[in-house]
């Protein structure tokens, strides 16, 4: 029953509109929907303030001003993508997020099924233990991490650096264990909420704990994963502060965190800054779109009741 | 990262009614001793991760916030030198003060406008208007964008040669440069960012109310304020408090802006920046760093034990 309901929930929640009844514009109505225009329009308006301005070539805006309508043109892209590299830095991206993620919702899964799956004490424990640490401030860690990180050598083939530190290896390690505490906490809820009559009948059957959870558990978490899985490379992705301590050489830095770096380089062109900010945001916004309802069942999950 | 997501308990199905039968022991019984294997690797591999980088660090940070250690010679070099550290920070450091005066700041205005705005706006959300959907999508569409990407976005309208805000209003403030104002326009855009985030975590509150409360309040003549404040908003007890702790820890974690910024230097002063900068930057002073580190820590872990108690206590419900 859990899942069924879950799911037709969101799906009720993402068509809200639809089938609302017409209901008569009373003026006060109209006053809430202009007011709610107005407040979305100035909400969107920094994001297509940048989409414009990358559009328009840094000639046409020196000389007209900003506050101007013409000079259009795609150059601004083709000049930032080269002059930034932008293409390694996404595959970096790509290098960091797309193992952590996967690594974060597999241990952080196997966790959560032993917490939900058996009543024992030490579990409440466990279940704090995780997800406190996804709630600590980063630099509280700092100090002890980059150490560490200087001193934990990695053979050649994993990283040129031969240390932990300026190795994705190292920002894939750290962003799973700070990730794996929400993870956790979000699983082991949605499996306390699967019928326990599941685990009888396999235990009846002699299936394994490890067969448990693969088979039974894991296909029944698949909503809940999608959601994590959205949030996750959306947060991952746009993680900075790691990346910015954790990493030097300046080619292997992902995208967010080579922001930084460009701000020299387009210091004073903000066209170039706009093309460049439209084009890290293009797979956050992208995924956004596209699995809009996970993303937002991801942030909300379990918040709606009955 | 910087978003603190609502975690809670998965409300939408009622908790299993099915008791466990047998007990603790009974179950470990029927367990083979594959599977007890299979159980301790499941649970340790990620603890031992979740330990080795994130709570042993946690603690050497305040370990080494007592000492005088460089983070250059060897670790049995380290002296203990009590509590110089923290009055070091306090007596002797220019920045500290105003990093804790900015901290709270920004503490202040996401608790008292942002959060606000964002609740009143799940409120008006939640009357299932007709286009509430591209309401939604417009506010929290800047949630999903990194805070270090917003830095640069709204740089096109705080420039002081190129931004639009100086070219609409004819002023030439540099309003990321300004010692004076920077604070407030870095503000704002993470206040932009905070109010469709509290949005969504309200409005996903408000729809688990149930309608028989509303409609009880409404057959009894009370008024659409009355019936929110008097009848919804003690309803949602944990997630107001959610939704303060995830305010608070959010202007303690905040880093990422005013670091794309100018590295939390002139006016933009944050603990967080300090930290980073008596790591990474030219002078590393480990147990000065260290002690501003204990801080934040002793400051968050308060927040997440009311978090995690708050949750907790929904959970078991």
């Amino acid at each position: 029953m859990s899942t069924a309901t879950a799911t037709r929930r969101t799906g009720g929640e993402a068509d809200a509109d639809a089938p609302a009844p017409r209901r008569k514009l009373t003026p006060l109505r109209l006053l809430l929907h202009g007011f709610l225009i107005a407040v979305s329009l100035i909400w969107l308006f920094p994001i297509a303030w940048a989409v414009l301005t990358s559009l328009r070539s840094y000639e046409y805006t020196a000389a007209n001003g900003y506050v101007s309508f013409g000079g259009w043109t795609f150059d601004n892209y083709v000049t930032a993508w080269r002059t930034a590299e932008f293409g390694q830095h996404f595959l970096n991206s790509v290098y960091i997020t797309v193992p952590a993620v996967l690594l974060t919702l597999f241990l952080a899964s196997c966790v959560a099924f032993v917490i939900a799956r058996f009543s024992w004490k030490l579990n409440l424990i466990l279940l704090g233990v995780f997800t406190a640490a996804n709630l600590l401030p980063q630099q509280a860690l700092l100090i002890p991490l980059f150490r560490l990180y200087t001193e934990v050598p990695l053979p050649e083939f994993m990283s040129d650096s031969e240390l932990l530190y300026d190795s994705y290896w190292g920002l894939i390690l750290i962003n799973v264990a700070f990730q794996c505490g929400f993870c956790v906490f979000v699983l082991s809820n949605y499996m306390k909420a699967l019928p326990r009559d599941l685990y009888e009948a396999a235990m009846v059957d002699g299936a394994s704990v490890w067969r448990q959870y693969w088979q039974v558990t894991m296909p029944l978490c698949r909503p809940a994963l999608a959601a994590l899985a959205t949030l996750e490379v959306t947060w991952i992705y746009n993680e900075f502060f790691w990346a910015t301590v954790l990493m030097r050489t300046g080619d292997k830095f992902p995208v967010t965190s080579s922001l930084n770096n460009l701000r020299g380089q387009f210091f004073t062109d903000n066209n170039l800054v706009s093309a460049g900010s439209v084009l890290v945001a293009i797979p956050t916004l992208v995924i956004f779109f596209m699995l809009q309802r996970h993303f937002v069942r991801g942030l909300t999950l379990g918040a709606s009741k009955g | 990262m910087s978003d603190l997501p609502l975690i809670q308990a998965d409300r939408a199905v009622p908790p299993p009614a099915t008791p466990t039968t047998g007990g603790r022991r009974r179950r470990l019984r029927l367990l083979s001793r594959t599977d007890r294997v299979v159980i301790t690797l499941m649970v340790l591999v990620p603890l031992l991760l979740v330990t080795a980088f994130v709570w042993l660090p946690a603690a050497a940070t305040v370990v080494l916030s007592g000492t005088d250690w460089d983070g250059i010679g060897p670790l049995n070099e380290i002296d203990f030198v009590g509590a110089r550290n923290y009055s070091d920070v306090v007596n002797i450091y220019p920045p500290f003060v105003p990093a804790v005066q900015n901290n709270l700041l920004w503490l202040a205005v996401l608790f008292l406008v942002a959060t606000p705005f964002g609740m009143f706006l799940a409120v008006l959300l939640d009357k299932e208007l007709r286009g509430s959907r591209f309401y939604q999508t417009a506010l929290y569409l800047p949630v999903v964008l990194s805070l270090a990407l917003i830095g640069f976005v709204w740089q096109l309208l705080y420039s002081r040669d190129q931004g639009l805000i100086n070219a609409v209003f004819g002023s030439s403030i540099d309003w990321y440069g300004d010692s004076n104002v920077n604070i407030w326009a870095v503000m704002v855009a993470s206040g932009w960012r905070h109010v469709g985030y509290i949005m969504l975590l309200y409005l996903a509150g408000l729809k688990g109310v149930d309608p028989s409360l509303r409609e009880a309040a409404a057959v009894d003549g009370a008024s659409e304020s009355r019936t929110f404040f008097r009848v919804v908003f003690p309803v949602l007890r944990p997630i107001n408090v959610i939704v303060l702790v995830v305010t608070v820890i959010e202007s303690l974690r905040a880093f990422d802006l005013v670091w794309v910024v100018n590295k939390g230097r002139n006016g933009l002063e944050l603990i967080s920046a300090l930290v980073t900068q008596n790591v990474v930057g030219e002078a590393s002073r480990i147990g000065f760093g260290s002690a501003l580190a204990t801080i934040m820590l002793v400051v968050s872990l308060v927040f997440i034990t009311i978090y995690l108690a708050t949750v907790m206590r929904e959970n078991r419900q």
